[in-house]
This record gives C-alpha cells, structure tokens and sequence, in this order.
C-alpha cells in the first residue's frame, strides 16, 4: 500500500463507534445509487404510520430486511456493511393514494444463500412485515438477476417437455378436478376419474383437501384412479393423467405416497406447494426431477397472503418464487371464473411464468424487467367455476400453454362426467380449430360453440344448461392507475 | 390435437395449414399402422418440408403419403424453431 506524505493515516479515516439510535435514511436511503446487475431489486408498497417521513419508512424496510437493527451495535465495524446493506435507491408516490409510495430497494447478492427460495423469503419478507413505523406493506415484485436464478434448478420439466412426454400439442390442456372432493369411497372416485377421462379430458385432479381422510385413504385412492387412468388411455389412445395429491404431515408420507404414485405409473403427482411449505415442496420438486413424475402445483393458502392491495405479497412474486422452487403447472385465476384476479395482472403473471424474458410494464403490474435466463416454463392453471360457454374467451385469454379445468362444468352436466367432458372437449377443439381458422374468438364465441353443438347433443345440453351462469363481481385488489394496485380504477374491462 | 370433432374435410384442411404456415411453423407429416399412445416416433414421410411455401406444397404431400399408406393414420405436424417443439399436431388421415 502507498499513501502520500500529504494523505492522512489510513486508520484516521476509519468510522468511529457511535453508539445510539440514528436514522435509518442515513446509512439506507441512497438516491444516488445505481442498481448492479447481479442485486435483487424489490419494488416495496409502503403505508408509512402518520408522522413518519416517506424516506424513513422506506429506509427502514431496506435496513430491517438487510443489515440493520435498531441502534448502533460495536460489531457493525467489524465488518464492511456497505458490501451487504440494502438501499432504498428510488421512492415514488402511488397516484390517487396520498399515505402509500412504492419503495425500491436494491439487495445484494452476498445477503442470500444459493438455491434456496426460503432464505429468500426469510430475509426480504421477515420480520419487517412486523415493524410497527409502517401501517401496512406489501411486496408487489421481486427482479430476480441471473446470477442468482442459476442457482435454481426450476420446474421439474417445463412446458416443452410435458407436452413432448404427453404427445399434446397445439391446444391448451384440459383437466377436472373430482367432486365432491370429500365422501367418496375410493372405488366410487376411480369411477369419476375414468368417466371424465374417456369422454376427453387430459386430467382428472384430487382436490388441495384430498390427502388421506378416513373415508378414502391414499393408497385406495391411489390404487383405483391409476386403473381407472391406465382404462382410459387404452380406449382413447391418449395420455391421461391424474394428479395424486401427495401432500401429507411430514416428508416421510409424502415420499412413500410419490413413490408408490411412481410405482403404479402416475405420469403426475400433486403438491399443495404453499400450505407444505417452500422447503417441502422444493424437495418435492427435485425428487419430480429425479423420477421423471410430472408436478401440479395448487396455490391453496395464497390468498391469505396476496389478496390485500396494501399488505402481504402480490401473487406475481409468489409465482416467481415457485417457478424457482420449481413446478409444471400451476393455478393461476381464470379471469372469467369464481376467483378473485384482474384480467391485466393475472395474463401479466401467466407472462412472468411462460416466457424467457418479460418487459417492465406497470400498467401490468410488473415493475422490472426480468429474464429468466431458459429455465422452463410453467403452465397456468385456470380453475374454478369455469364452463362451455367461456372456453373461447379463455383460450383468447391464455393461448394455447395453459391447462384449463372444469370440475363442476363437466361433473355437472345432465348426462353425467363422460358427456360433461366430451362436450368441454369439442368446445375446445372447435375453439383452436376456428382460431387456426383465423376467426375472432372473442367476438364470434358463441357462433363457434352452436356450430360445433349442431353435431354435439352433449355440448348442445351443456350450452343450454349454464347459458346464464356467470360470476360478476368487483375484483378486491386492482391495479393502479399507473400500476401495482389502487381502488381508483380498474384498466382492463 | 382435433379428435373429437368430424374429421377436417379438404377445405378446412387448407386453412390450417394455411396457419400453419402464417404461423412460421415448419410442417412435417408421419404415418403409423397402429397408434399407441406412449409411442413417440411415428414414420417420418420424407424430410419436414422445409421448402414449403403455400398450401399446396403441403396438401400434395398428405395426399400423396396416404395414397401410399392408406391403412395408415396420418399426422401432420409444425415444428417451432423457437421453442424447440411442435405447436401442432393433427390427425388428418384415418384408415
């Protein structure tokens, strides 16, 4: 080392201890920063306690979520902390919403551990949900760098490679999920499966509940629908699928459940991703990988965390975070169905798990950029309250990589399951075929679906049944006006 | 990828694979006597048709791989370069 005779000593320049409280903007609020390639960028919704100044709030949660504690410690000068603290480098006022701003707040990659989307969680979404200067707080998007999602494996096989494993093309995936979910016996539930399967489903699915109640435990149930499965191709000669759920107590059951799925020849099992847990469900993912057993993932639990416009998790990040845990499908609203999700946001998600590359948009709700540098895609799942009468309008929706599940709109026709699903089915195929055809799905919807009804009683029967079902209500969180979310007003509809 | 419906007559045939083609898709045709569903690899019918520009340049090869195999079911698919995968897949012949 050289220093001039003019330079003061080096060991004068160091920072001396200063115990107390400080502000956190002083050492966490950088406007001057610039974000590195490799930091993981979160864009913050804070609702700041009355009297708490914008830069403070947002200071407080890069600090409570990095490096910082509370007051000054000695051993903050043992190590380099401008290496590893969070900055809050940008602060914008959400429009139309006086006590909320959108923080972003740059975190480098040295605050996380590889590979693990729990560690991920445990430092950008701990403690500082909890901290009492902020009146509520919401993470609405994470930017995830390259480096960092090299770490992940991802989903067990992606689209690409379930559709070459199934020979399906060129069409969304049909499923259906049996009910009621609870009550049958095992043998009386196979029926279901088999009778859906045979009149053109893909899928049949157990139900997030369906684990191993005392009316039909896992074994029984595991053991029929794969005959009832195995039935159904022989006579189709297609591949058919049901997805066992073998979500359980502890990771020994849900072992031995996958395994014997795998022994039966299940082409798919089932994982209740966010009430097992991250953890669970990641090993789950890679012993998917290592068998070769395709994973649905069901979303249940989500919303008590996602729905609140001003605190919890915006949905988008939950997503990301499960692409990276990995999964092959994954539910994801239906615009049009029972559940909650604005039709922006949600196509906007179904983005963020398909494609290689999704561009910033806040009208969108996505507020960076991000690259996914290959790792394969997601199917999206449109379930719930769904039925003949959207199938144009959902494939106009979602396109073609999407599994689209009818429960009650198949096992609620007159004619039974088998009819329920023949008619789905030609609803679907007219559908991509009149889209082949170059017609306006959305606006020629109906003409398409009486045409292809003229030489199908059960689509016909289907269309006559829910002619009047719809589900129209006011979605609880939208986007902003300029993006994220805000009551003010809804951009798509 | 269409089974349930009435098989696609001449006319309707035309525009997918007039889709087909809009959709930067390479087509491709196989043949096999008897389907089965975990069976992957079909007969290729010559090489993808690469050099396919209209429809006819398509239709004439369906025609003439089922005048030749005409106990055979016949496919025809588009190949997406892009993703590395097939965007169709279409049964248009049946014995």
């Amino acid at each position: 080392m050289t220093t001039s005779m003019s330079d003061p000593p080096a060991a004068a320049l160091r920072d001396a201890y200063r115990p107390g409280v400080h502000e956190y903007r002083d050492a966490y609020y950088d406007p001057g920063y610039g974000p590195a390639d490799t930091d993981i960028l979160a864009a913050f919704r804070v609702t700041p306690q009355p009297g708490v100044a914008q830069e403070e709030a947002a200071a407080a949660v890069a600090a409570e979520s990095s490096t910082g504690t509370w007051t000054t410690v000695w051993s903050d000068l043992l190590t380099n902390l401008d290496r590893f603290r969070a900055r809050c480098y940008r602060i914008e006022q959400v429009p139309g919403q006086p006590d909320q701003l959108i923080a972003y707040i740059a975190y480098p990659l040295d605050l996380f551990e590889e590979g693990s989307v729990v560690n991920l969680l445990s430092s950008v979404v701990g403690n500082v949900f909890g901290f009492k200067a902020l009146r509520a707080l919401r993470l609405e998007d994470l930017r995830l760098p390259v480096a960092y999602l090299k770490t992940f494996p991802g989903p067990p096989h992606g689209i690409a490679v379930e559709r070459d494993k199934l020979d399906k093309y060129g069409r969304p995936l049909l499923g259906g999920t049996i009910k009621p979910k609870i009550g049958m016996s095992a043998r009386n539930y196979g029926r279901s499966v088999y009778e859906l399967l045979r009149g053109g489903l893909d899928f049949t699915k157990d139900d997030e509940n369906v684990n191993s109640q005392p009316v039909m435990r896992w074994r029984d149930r595991f053991e029929f629908t794969m005959e009832a499965v195995q039935k159904a191709e022989r006579e189709t000669g297609e591949r058919k699928g049901h997805y066992l759920n073998v979500t359980a107590g502890s990771m020994e059951d849900v072992y031995q459940r996958a395994e014997f799925a795998k022994e039966l020849g299940a082409p798919i099992i089932m994982s209740d991703f966010f009430t097992m847990g991250f953890t669970a469900h990641t090993s789950l993912s890679r012993w998917c990988r290592d068998n070769g057993v395709l994973l649905h993932c069901h979303r249940a639990m989500h919303a008590v965390v996602d729905r609140q416009h001003n605190h919890g998790v915006h949905w988008r990040v939950l997503a990301k975070w499960l692409r990276m845990a990995g999964g092959d499908q994954l539910h994801n609203g239906t615009v049009v169905g029972k559940l909650e999700g604005d039709r922006t946001a949600t196509m906007a998600i179904n983005d963020l798990l398909r494609e290689d590359f999704i561009p910033a948009d806040k009208s969108r709700g996505v507020y960076f950029d991000q690259a996914w540098a290959s790792m394969p895609a997601v199917f999206p799942v449109a379930s719930g309250g769904i039925h003949v009468w959207h199938m144009p309008e959902l494939v106009d929706i979602f396109g073609t990589d999407c599994v689209l599940q009818f429960g009650g709109g198949t096992q609620g026709h007159p004619g039974g399951n088998s009819a329920g699903a023949t008619a789905v089915r030609v609803a679907l195929e007219a559908t991509v075929r009149a889209r082949g055809e170059g017609r306006d799905l959305a606006g020629e919807g109906p003409d398409i679906l009486a045409e292809a009804a003229r030489q199908s009683p059960e689509l016909s029967e289907a269309l006559e049944l829910w002619k009047e079902t719809r589900f129209e209500f006011d979605e609880v969180d939208r986007l902003d006006a300029d993006g994220g979310a805000s009551p003010e007003r809804r951009p798509d509809r | 990828m269409i089974t349930h419906l009435p098989q696609l007559d001449e006319r309707q045939l035309a525009r997918q694979i007039q889709h087909l083609l809009d959709e930067d898709l390479i087509p491709a045709i196989e043949y096999v006597r008897e389907p089965n569903p975990r069976d992957h690899y079909w007969v290729m019918w010559k090489l993808p048709l690469f050099d396919a520009r209209v429809v006819a340049d398509v239709q004439s090869e369906v025609n003439a791989c089922a005048a030749a195999h005409p106990d055979c079911y016949i496919k025809l698919l588009g190949y997406d370069r892009q993703r590395q995968t097939r965007a169709v897949s279409l049964v248009v012949h049946q014995p």
